[in-house]
């Protein structure tokens, strides 16, 4: 029985967070600095011909406002992504192209919000507006081009051609998928297709900046992932990323929105150019219309099986909506493929193709899921389709056809699934809705029908051999520890759990270890917290740092015992030598190596895995469609989690429940739709619906945990995989209680009621 | 405009401009726990007390408190730390983002609904987003509290 | 969000009227709506100085001061017991308890909003409003009149004996309704309102008789059918005219059933 690890730890924070404290970005900003807000284009698709701040800059309070002509000129990625990255070098900080509706055009900082609100108003611009090119289903060879520029770069190809829209392109082949499909005795092919949703975190994106007494340009921002964004600044200032430096405090929310250096930029440069602080705070519109959300996908999915159900072959491709920009655009699509493909085992071929074209529309970043959320839905619709139409149980098709522990994976890198209990997760996620009493469904005798639906997910832990994380790991008086982490907490409580992963290691309670905030000038370096890197990758950074802290501790004990640091046992408390069972406490030890000492009681270790060991689950919703409105009710929805150990059970079921909620949002609630000059609708929460607390059914979540040999005792990971299961299982329990067939989200009850008419 | 009223049990004479919202004049006396989530009074995270009620203070023009009793989390700290370990048990805090309109709006609730049943503490509560918790260890934490009030150990 | 100029906290209802009469100034409800524009605003009339936040329960009426907050009608028992809970109905699914604290009764009726869902009920009762210059006028008329820049002061709903029935179509809990419909019965026959459609909500008085005496299935789906063909439906964001119109007939049938069995409760 672990002591720290998988026990239910308050976070760390909590306590600060329940009674109000002043920790977040701008709550600590100093007082007087110049307020940043931008002006944004009404066009979307635009150059500037002529742009005049001059009276704008006369309003009383105004510092400055800048315009293209007052910014670096090379071009760069805001993708929080390990360098090189593999997103193109599309943006500038302000550019005379404007891409999309709500693109920046020019930045104005003023003493106050009041005075920078008048100055916007009185900037004159001339656009010579463009065509927009609005459908990404006709991106590809437009005569419409959305970078034409010169300049525009990938560092790394990834089957791109700015001058075709392209951004990225492949195809993977795996077995002969013709062959294969002329010999299946049933064949599903559908279309799928997911909007550009909002992670819509509750704290927007902010930062300031400021000068420090070096002059070095100090960024504190509400990010999950501060090296990379010194990396971007100093590459968009085209100044020494050693003058930059990167603080994160406490965030409110990401959900991979924050994978993106949004607008660190605004900010960055005026305090740059002024040599004065800046703050910069994105209002909720701003985050609806110009920030990083899920890419809009067009998912073909075919599948191929033997009248018995055998799965024979998968095809996937991907056409994929990066936006004006192509952050995280050639990335997210590949796990559309490779991430939905591998939930089954033993097909005989597989083909995964991909197209990544921009567009003149808000562009796209990271968000949760990442990629692999769009992709399920088509495969997972598919298979359950597959199961209508053999006339089977779509769980029974699942039992035969889903990937087990120990199969190889070729469709995910050829790694083999080492820890997996999917199995259990599908038949337990069963039993606690009742799948065998309620599939597919029933009428309940006053006009509505309850169904239900399911649907597997997986995804990964961290990026093979390149997610990196690392920790250091002091001694300080009395015994107590210091950890430094680069993960970034946004929430999770990570902070919490790498300290309780330390704690089991160590031998103490997580109460011992205080845990550093990041700041790039003194945190060891982490990637950031995306990917489902930080409790598998970080984690195991932490496990290496405290076997070589323990090291160092055993050596440190056997000056004062007299012995070999090979004979002197830990307990997290006393030190003992076994030959002579002479003892002396880690507190005597600690206190002691601050006094005449040549070595420290520090360490510091990295991590990078070679592989990336997938979670898995299953997901099941239990609807209530009123036949004659096509209203529909989400009753409960259940979830069986295999993230491997859970290190902390209250967090990981949270993680589970937060997910599952933002899954129903993207599902059935939550909708993006542009007007015909290329606007978005859904601009605030009154038009872009959160699920509120009466919109989500019962929720219930269990874990059925395998063990994952190379993860921090046996952990795999949890934060992105839970949104994956809402969409196809809601999307199938609707086929079940309605025969109507919805490949478009989200699921509304007016297109059921359609779907009921042409029905009929 | 010059006007007085009570900031968490302290009598203030103020000098407020006349479309300043609540909002923005409770963060610009340091009641830094009031958050804006919203521009359409959608998200609940600015909640405040007026006259023992809860309202959007996004909502509410600062020259309304005139004569009137505005509490923040600030001034309730005691029974947001009581409350507040609930949620911390649960995990719930998450973020923290939500936290104090939330619990303001707890505080409140438990204030005006005797004994509630789930329904009705979610129909309450409905005007408080969340994005990280998917709302259930909320309602744990509450269910919780309520029941460590019962019987009396809190 | 809006500008202003000046706050003025009137001390009686003719220094109100007087300000308001210049174009660029403004009576100040909940200011929830207001809010969400841009308006340059030159003096802000707020009215909370004038005890116009109470209800007042008379032998024969309600009567509801402007500033009431729609939180206080939506817990009055007397009104919910006059209603059968269809006023509590028609509130409690508004954003949220905070918001309904702050949102006032006379601005949500003012503004004679097509979303309302408030003002859809209000109209299938005796309801009339108190208007300072143009005097008490019965909200059906009110629902059709311009805005312009007199004060309603108070909403009057008469204790007549109605069977009333609330219903709106809502695709997300606290979201805008998709439609408003209201249902009441009394003596003199049965009145129905269909609102956001998407516009404001208009009242029929069964004009052609659809339900007299025996009321039949039959007749039901008749009158249904009716109320259908006599309402325009819009298509915006929540749903298309086609679906609001589909909508209009099972809920007119809905509620007029529930009414129905409401009366045979008695």
């Amino acid at each position: 029985m672990m002591k720290a690890v998988n026990q239910s730890i308050m976070k760390k924070d909590a306590m600060a967070l329940v009674t109000g404290k002043p920790v977040y970005t701008d709550d600590i900003a100093p007082q007087g600095c110049l307020i940043v807000k931008a002006l944004r284009s009404p066009h979307a698709h635009a150059l500037i011909k002529k742009i005049d701040g001059s009276i704008a800059k006369k309003v009383p309070g105004i510092e400055c406002v800048l315009t293209h002509a007052d910014v670096p000129q090379s071009r760069f990625t805001i993708a929080g992504q390990t360098f090189p990255e593999l997103s193109p070098y599309d943006r500038k900080i302000l550019d005379e192209r404007l891409r999309f509706v709500g693109d920046a055009v020019a930045l104005v900082a003023g003493s106050d919000e009041k005075c920078v609100d008048k100055a916007l108003k009185l900037i004159k611009v001339e656009y010579e507006v463009l065509e927009p090119l609005l459908d990404f289903r006709k991106a590809k060879d437009n005569a419409v081009v959305v970078h034409p520029e010169a300049d525009w770069k990938e560092l790394i190809d990834v089957g791109g051609d700015n001058k075709r829209n392209l951004i990225a392109s492949n195809k993977i082949n795996y077995g002969d998928v013709e062959a294969v499909l002329a010999k299946c005795d049933v064949v599903v092919s559908g279309s799928y297709h997911t909007k550009q949703y909002q992670q819509a975190m509750m704290e927007t994106f902010r930062a300031y900046t400021y000068l420090d007494l070096h002059g070095r340009l100090v960024i504190v921002s509400s990010t999950q992932t501060p090296f990379h964004v010194r990396r971007i600044i100093a590459t968009a200032l085209e100044i020494s990323k050693a003058k930059v430096r990167v603080i994160k405090p406490r965030i409110g929310g990401g959900f991979g929105a924050k994978q993106t250096a949004v607008m660190e930029m605004y900010p960055a440069i005026v305090t740059h150019l002024t040599g004065k602080p800046a703050k910069m705070v994105y209002s909720r519109y701003e985050s609806q219309i110009a920030s990083s959300p899920r890419h809009e996908a067009e998912v073909k999915a075919t599948i191929g099986a033997t009248r018995d159900g055998d799965i024979k072959v998968i095809t996937v491709h991907s056409l994929w909506n990066a936006g004006a920009f192509g952050e995280h655009s050639p990335t997210t699509v590949t796990l559309s493929g490779h991430k939905s493909i591998s939930l089954y085992g033993g097909f005989e071929a597989f083909r995964f193709t991909y197209e990544v074209v921009y567009t003149n529309t808000i562009a796209a970043g990271a968000y949760r899921g990442y990629g692999a959320t769009q992709g399920i839905f088509a495969v997972e619709s598919a298979v359950n389709e597959l199961a209508a139409k053999l006339g089977q149980d779509p769980a029974k098709i699942r039992e035969r056809n889903m990937v087990r522990e120990g199969q190889l994976m070729p469709a995910y890198f050829n790694e083999h699934a080492t820890s997996c209990t999917l199995d259990r997760c599908l038949a337990r996620a069963k039993e606690m809705i009742g799948w065998d009493e309620k599939y597919p469904s029933r009428a309940m005798g006053n006009g509505k029908i309850r169904s239900v639906g399911l649907s597997l997910a997986m995804q990964s832990s961290g990026i093979n051999n390149i997610d990196t994380g690392a920790v250091s790991i002091k001694v300080n008086d009395d015994g107590f520890y210091t950890m430094a982490i680069g993960a970034t907490d946004m929430g999770t409580g990570c902070d919490t759990i790498l300290a309780q992963i330390a704690a089991e290691c160590l031998e103490c309670s997580p109460d011992d270890i205080i845990v550093n905030g990041v700041d790039t000038d003194t945190s060891p370096y982490d990637c950031g917290s995306y990917a489902s890197s930080t409790t598998y990758v970080t984690g195991m950074a932490v496990v290496k740092t405290c076997e070589a802290l323990k090291k160092r501790i055993l050596l440190e004990a056997a000056k004062s015992l007299h012995c070999d640091s090979a004979d002197i046992v830990f307990d997290g408390k006393l030190l003992t030598c076994v030959k002579t069972e002479a003892q002396v406490s880690l507190k005597d030890v600690a206190n002691g190596s601050m006094c005449g000492n040549n070595t420290t009681l520090f360490a510091t270790e990295s991590h990078c895995s070679p592989v990336s060991p997938p979670p898995f689950m299953a997901g099941i919703a239990e609807i209530e469609i009123d036949r004659e409105t096509g209203q529909i009710e989400l009753l409960q929805f259940v979830a069986v989690v295999d993230c491997g150990t859970v290190i902390n059970p209250a967090l990981a079921k949270v993680q589970v429940e937060g997910g599952l909620v933002q899954g129903i949002g993207m599902a059935m609630f939550e909708d993006v739709v542009l007007d015909e000059r290329g606007k978005i609708a859904n601009d605030s929460f009154m038009q872009y619906r959160l699920p509120t607390r009466l919109d989500t059914g019962k929720i219930r979540v269990e874990f059925a945990s395998s063990y994952e040999p190379s993860g921090p005792f046996g952990a795999k990971s949890i934060g992105e995989i839970v949104i994956n299961t809402p969409a196809p299982a809601i999307a199938d329990a609707v086929y079940n209680a309605t025969g109507v067939r919805l490949k478009e989200l989200p699921i509304t009850a007016e297109k059921i009621f359609r779907g009921l008419q042409a029905l009929k | 405009m010059m006007i007085g009223f009570w900031l968490n049990g302290k009598k203030i004479t103020d000098e407020i401009a006349a479309d300043m919202s609540l909002l923005k004049y409770l963060r610009s006396k340091g009641c830094y726990s009031v958050k804006c989530g919203c521009e359409t009074t959608n998200c609940g995270l600015c909640t405040v007390w007026l006259d023992e009620k809860p309202v959007l203070s996004c909502a509410v023009p600062a020259l309304r408190i005139e004569g009137r009793k505005v509490v923040t989390l600030e001034g309730l700290q005691e029974e947001a730390k009581v409350f507040g370990r609930f949620m911390g048990e649960e995990g719930s805090d998450q973020c923290g983002f939500c936290n104090p309109g939330f619990v303001m709006n707890v505080l409140a609730m438990v204030r005006e609904l005797k004994n509630p049943t789930e329904a009705e503490i979610n129909a309450y509560l409905s005007g408080n987003l969340c994005r990280c918790t998917g709302y259930a260890s909320h309602m744990r934490a509450i269910q919780n509290f309520l029941a460590a009030k019962q019987r009396g150990a809190v | 969000m809006y500008t202003i100029n000046q706050y003025v906290k009137a001390v009686s209802l003719e220094e109100a009227y007087e300000l308001n009469q210049k174009k660029a100034n403004l009576i100040f409800g909940g200011t929830l709506w207001l809010r969400l524009g841009n308006r340059t605003i030159n003096t802000a009339i707020d009215l909370s100085a004038l005890g116009l936040d109470k209800i007042e329960e008379r032998e024969d009426a309600f009567v509801i001061g402007c500033m009431t907050s729609l939180r206080e009608l939506e817990l009055c028992q007397g009104l919910e017991a006059l209603t059968r809970g269809a006023i509590r109905e028609s509130l409690q699914h508004i954003v949220g308890t905070q918001f309904r604290n702050c949102a006032t009764v006379g601005g949500s009726i003012f503004g004679r909003f097509g979303f309302s869902d408030i003002l859809t009920c209000l109209l299938v009762l005796d309801t009339t409003v108190d208007l300072y210059k143009g005097g008490r006028v019965p909200l059906a008329e009110f629902v059709k009149m311009p805005r312009d820049n007199d004060i309603l002061t108070h909403i009057i709903i008469k204790k007549t004996k109605r069977q009333a029935v609330y219903q709106a179509f809502r695709t997300a809990a606290t979201d805008f309704p998709v439609l408003t419909c209201a249902v009441s019965r009394g003596e003199d026959g049965i009145r129905t309102a269909i609102g956001a459609r998407p516009n404001k909500a208009v009242l029929f008085c069964d004009e052609e008789n659809y339900l007299q005496g025996e009321i039949s299935p039959a007749k039901l789906e008749a009158y249904a059918a009716y109320i259908q063909e006599h309402t325009s439906f819009g298509t915006n964001m929540r749903g298309s005219a086609a679906y609001r119109k589909a909508l209009a007939g099972i809920l007119v049938k809905r509620a007029l059933q529930a009414a129905l069995r409401e009366e045979n409760d008695l």
